[in-house]
């Protein structure tokens, strides 16, 4: 690593992370909350934007404070600035949402240990000037956004009929028509759809398949 | 004794930390290809859990909590940030005690005792603690009752996994979203002792 790495663009830092590279379905980060809280869109929506705000502004601030960090403790003084941020986040969801910040109960704090946010202070931060760092943030808390949208909107509309709380589908239990899939609310669902989402991704991205260890149509074994 | 009983019981099988809450799942998935580093793993994660869930408690209780050192003072505000520095620094010293004196056991954990820091299985577990307001005592049961469940989990997707590398799936299947369908398929397994009255 010793030749000038190249600064990307506030752009491309915002836009790779957010399709190409998206953090949970390409890197497979941050999975604990995009499975805890996608069983209605309400919790799945303020946690994705709590997340994005966290990612953007940690990054911003360490990539600030860059040159100063001695390597050894890097760890802890990002682990400090994040917590300092997230413990904004829950101060204003408890002010705000209190409704909100109790359904998502101790998932708000595990944001400080979420593998997104160190991963990018880590992994972009440290190396780039503000600007980019900022928007890169921006740009995979926003693609956490879109995943947890997506698996949120899948899970609310057929498990409960409700979108954003509001009805999509008329439900048998309110004269409607429609059954729910009570299945779709239940957690271990969560793993089935990130499971075919990402196995939908590898069928169109071959370059990230995982080769087979064994090869099972060999028969001279 | 019965309700310590009762308590550890519900924190492994009824309120499996990976399971029932998908804490932990970052490593879960990436580190559960072979048995023996999954079972490593999962001691390590076992060890912290049940230093930092009574140590935080005793914290909690002592400092953190409205008039807890001074009247009218109310510091709660500094838990996350208190939390995960007594996990960070448990961590440490935790490594420096097992290098110093079972450096077999230290050199086998290797890499992965640093790396439980930023293990969201810790911090959930004093969360929890502290949400559900446990007593010192409940705190060590609980501890090591969220561990083990932890533990548990892992070595037995391993094992799974271990199986599933023979098996003939689609190429797109292979690897990460099998583990998220068999992990799905444990979660669903899981939910059946939620049924147990305690």
């Amino acid at each position: 690593m010793t030749e000038a790495v190249k600064v990307p663009s506030a752009k491309e830092s915002f836009l790779e992370p957010l399709i190409a590279n998206n953090p949970v379905m390409i890197q497979v980060l941050g999975i604990c909350s995009s499975l805890a809280v996608t069983s209605s869109m309400k919790t799945a929506f303020v946690m994705g934007v709590s997340v994005t705000a966290v990612t953007a502004f940690s990054n911003l601030a360490v990539s600030c404070v860059r040159k100063l960090i001695p390597g050894s403790v890097r760890i802890i003084a990002q682990m400090t600035i994040i917590a300092s941020l997230v413990i904004i986040v829950d101060q204003i969801l408890r002010a705000f949402a209190f409704d909100l910040s109790k359904q998502l109960s101790v998932y708000v704090g595990l944001i400080i240990t979420n593998c997104i946010v160190m991963g990018r202070t880590e992994g972009f931060a440290l190396k780039y000037p503000p600007l980019p760092s900022f928007c890169d943030g921006l740009g995979n808390g926003l693609g956490y956004l879109l995943v947890l949208c997506v698996v949120g909107t899948i899970r609310e509309i057929f498990g409960s009929g409700t979108w954003f709380g509001l009805s999509v589908m008329q439900t048998v239990n309110n004269g409607g028509w429609y059954v729910p899939c009570g299945f779709l609310v239940m957690p271990p669902c969560a793993f089935f759809i990130l499971g075919s989402l990402i196995w939908l991704v590898k069928t169109f991205r071959k370059d990230l398949q995982e080769p087979n260890e064994y090869d099972t149509h060999r028969e001279d074994y | 004794m019965e309700h310590y009983i009762s308590l550890f019981i519900e924190s492994v099988f009824i309120q499996n930390m990976a399971l029932a809450f998908f804490l932990g799942m970052c490593t879960f998935l990436a580190v559960s290809k072979k048995v023996t580093t999954a079972a490593g793993l999962g001691a390590a994660v076992i060890m912290v859990q049940v230093l930092a869930v009574p140590v935080n408690n005793l914290i909690n209780t002592f400092i953190l909590k409205p008039d807890a050192i001074i009247e009218g003072l109310d510091l709660s505000f500094l838990s996350f940030i208190t939390y995960i520095g007594v996990i960070a620094a448990l961590v440490q010293v935790l490594e420096m005690v097992l290098d110093k004196f079972f450096p077999a056991l230290y050199s086998a954990l290797g890499i992965f005792l640093p790396l439980i820091t930023v293990n969201c299985v810790i911090f959930a577990g004093v969360s929890f603690m502290v949400q559900r307001d446990y007593t010192f005592a409940e705190s060590v049961v609980y501890g090591v009752g969220s561990g083990f469940s932890w533990a548990l989990a892992i070595v037995l997707l391993a094992a799974i996994r271990e199986r599933l590398k023979y098996a003939d799936a689609p190429a797109g299947l292979h690897g990460l979203p099998l583990t998220f369908i068999t992990a799905g398929l444990m979660a669903i397994g899981f939910m059946s002792f939620s049924g147990i009255q305690l």
